[in-house]
């Protein structure tokens, strides 16, 4: 027999019982939908996450710290020795954090590949004005070259002398702007009152407008010409060895770098007492916490379709059943073992290709519904998320993966059908 | 039209069962159908005589002896050429039919071609063809649920013709039939043997057909025996 005949009469044979291929249909139908949202939901998570974290920094930055022993609840804290250089910080979840001195910059410095560090300085702005009143200001550092996603115009240019801003959308009606574009190259001024208690201004010209987004939502970002000069005027009147400190350096390194290169980077880091850290590490901690979420989820889905393919079994089982004439026929008038093994092993990837494909398609409409309802609804605060994403690889490997466990169901009604004894079949009333 | 193919069983004996409940179906027979006989099995319900057709039709393998087929001893055979051979050169008519009630009349008598992966065209064609000879050509896309007993029969006969076999094995063609209409299915049948020269081994318990035949051959607990000694 054909290869072509054994799909047609698998496929006619699967439509004769309608009532009974619809419901085992629907039960993969069920699998594949699951394992297809659950998916979806994952991917469409983590893009977004991607896109959020990138705004955050470029690539080929370290976020580095001096690496601190934490105090374990069991340990306590470490024992104290005398260091002039040293200082710690606690934050408000008690841990401690090393401080960093220029001293410390050099040696980031020295190590090779490292093209430059910058001090994280922590900037308190008064107020931001454009042609209208003063606003608070919330104000970050953009380390490395801009990656946020820009609604209108460039993020700002750490290698420029001049001051720059780029501001969140939420700004630029307070600036007294009235669309996007129109702020673009104006000029802002920002109030700041140094540590003797003394207020001055600084002006920075806005060169992008940023897109909302869910991680530094509400910041601005400054070039380092624009925090460089906003520190010193903070840091007026401070002693100089508390104003040079800070808990954060961002160390760049080329971005031509292989993984193995910068591993030896963070290494020669750790060595010396530091601890880097890229953006991809801190990404990879929160994908890991997504992704096992997601393989919770998953096993529902998995379920589902170790059950479908139990209802499988038995649809075959009773279809071998039903049609014991119909093979004894066909072995008598000389049809191979083998192909009758195939044309029930077909039937079983058949149900498993219309579940699969049905389900798949299903899973899509209710992404695709379900992302263009929060678009205007409740993801309205996060532009940029498609919360469901079905990438066509995974499309196609739910639908080959499915039609596999399919075929695995298939095998023992097809052993069945394939042993039957023609002479014991014709019999069989 | 197939090659003429002889027919043999040498000391054929065909056991069911193990130790004390062995039940030899068929005992020891020898035989010889020659190409272009009518030969009709005949005996009592439970004599033997389906083993020694699903025997002879290589269906079945016998416990000990052989069957040659032509010089070939079918026992050497493997089981590719088996079905090759039954799906060639041999066709089969059985008392119920065994007709797919949901498909068409031409579906039905075309399986052997599918099976041999002949082209749809050409089997589409041949399977014209043999309705045309057993008469049901306007029947050909009925449905096979919808035509009488008769009709049924005379399909099977167009499948069991569709390869041009060389022997057509009758498993009681006429069993499920009432007089007339089985008088025309047993008329079909040997006119096929006397115009096509296919052999025809039937087995039946109508002695009628019987009678038809070339020869009779006789069978009672699975051993052959001559007409005086029944």
């Amino acid at each position: 027999m054909k290869f072509i005949d054994i799909l047609q009469t698998a496929s006619s044979s699967l439509f004769r019982s309608k009532a009974r291929t619809f419901l085992t249909v629907i039960a993969v139908f069920i699998g594949a939908m699951t394992i297809t949202l659950t998916n979806g939901i994952g991917t469409g998570i983590k893009s977004y996450l991607n896109k959020q974290i990138g705004n955050l920094g470029a690539p080929n930055v370290l976020i580095v710290q001096l690496t601190t022993k934490n105090a374990s609840p069991t340990s306590g804290p470490a024992k104290y020795t005398y260091n002039p250089n040293a200082s710690l910080s606690a934050s408000g979840f008690g841990d401690r954090q090393l401080l960093m001195n220029l001293n410390d910059l050099t040696i980031i410095k020295s190590i090779p590949n490292v093209t430059s560090v910058v001090p994280a300085h922590s900037i308190a702005a008064d107020y931001i004005v454009g042609t209208g009143d003063k606003y608070q200001l919330a104000l970050a550092q953009q380390f490395g070259p801009s990656t946020a996603y820009m609604v209108a115009g460039y993020g700002v240019d750490n290698n420029s002398s001049q001051q720059q801003i780029s501001i969140p959308e939420s700004y630029v009606g307070p600036l007294g702007y009235s669309n996007n574009q129109a702020v673009i190259g104006k000029i802002v001024t920002i109030g700041i009152t140094s540590a003797e208690g003394i207020q001055s201004t600084v002006t920075a010209t806005v060169t992008g407008v940023q897109q909302k987004n869910l991680i530094g939502e509400t910041a601005a970002y400054g070039n380092n010409a624009l925090v460089d000069l906003l520190n010193n005027i903070q840091n007026t009147g401070i002693p100089k060895a508390t104003a040079n400190t800070f808990q954060t350096a961002y160390a760049s390194f080329p971005s031509s770098l292989t993984t193995a290169q910068v591993n030896s980077l963070k290494n020669q880091l750790t060595a010396k007492g530091f601890t880097g850290k890229t953006i991809k590490d801190e990404e990879s901690t929160i994908f890991t916490v997504i992704d096992t979420i997601i393989i919770i989820f998953d096993m529902f889905g998995v379920i589902a379709l170790l059950a479908a393919s139990f209802g499988i079994v038995n649809t075959l089982l009773m279809s071998v059943q039903d049609r014991t004439k119909e093979i004894g026929l066909m072995k008598a008038l000389g049809m191979s073992p083998r192909k009758i093994f195939a044309l029930f092993s077909i039937e079983a990837v058949m149900i498993g290709f219309w579940g699969s494909v049905l389900g798949v398609g299903f899973a899509a409409l209710i992404g695709s519904a379900i992302n263009a309802i929060g678009r205007h609804g409740f993801l309205k605060d996060f532009p940029g998320l498609s919360l469901l994403t079905f990438p066509l690889t995974t499309v196609f490997t739910v639908i080959i993966a499915i039609m596999l466990i399919a075929f695995l169901a298939g095998t023992l009604p097809a052993l069945r059908a394939s042993r039957k004894d023609p002479i014991e079949a014709l019999r069989y009333e | 039209m197939n090659q003429p193919i002889m027919i043999t069983a040498k000391h054929v004996t065909k056991i069911y069962g193990k130790g004390e409940a062995a039940l030899a179906a068929l005992d020891d027979i020898d035989l010889a159908i020659k190409p272009g006989e009518s030969v009709a099995v005949i005996g009592k319900s439970g004599s033997g005589k389906s083993t020694l057709m699903h025997v002879l039709a290589l269906l079945d393998k016998p416990t000990e002896g052989s069957v040659l087929v032509g010089d070939n001893d079918a026992s050497s055979m493997s089981g590719r050429q088996l079905d090759l051979l039954r799906n060639k050169s041999y066709g089969f008519v059985f008392q119920q039919f065994f007709l797919n009630a949901n498909d068409t009349v031409l579906n039905n008598v075309i399986l052997p071609l599918k099976i041999a992966g002949v082209g749809r065209k050409e089997r589409n064609a041949r399977g014209i063809k043999a309705l045309k000879a057993v008469e049901l050509d306007d029947k050909t896309y009925s449905w096979a649920a919808d035509l009488s007993g008769g009709q049924k029969q005379r399909v099977c006969i167009a499948r069991a013709l569709i390869n041009d076999p060389s022997v057509i094995f009758a498993d009681e063609p006429t069993g499920n039939l009432d007089s007339h209409t089985g008088k025309i299915v047993e008329d079909l049948l040997f006119r096929l043997n006397k115009e096509l020269g296919i052999t025809l081994i039937i087995v039946t318990h109508d002695e009628d057909i019987a009678a038809r035949c070339s020869r009779q051959i006789h069978i009672k607990d699975g051993t052959l025996v001559k007409r005086g000694e029944i």
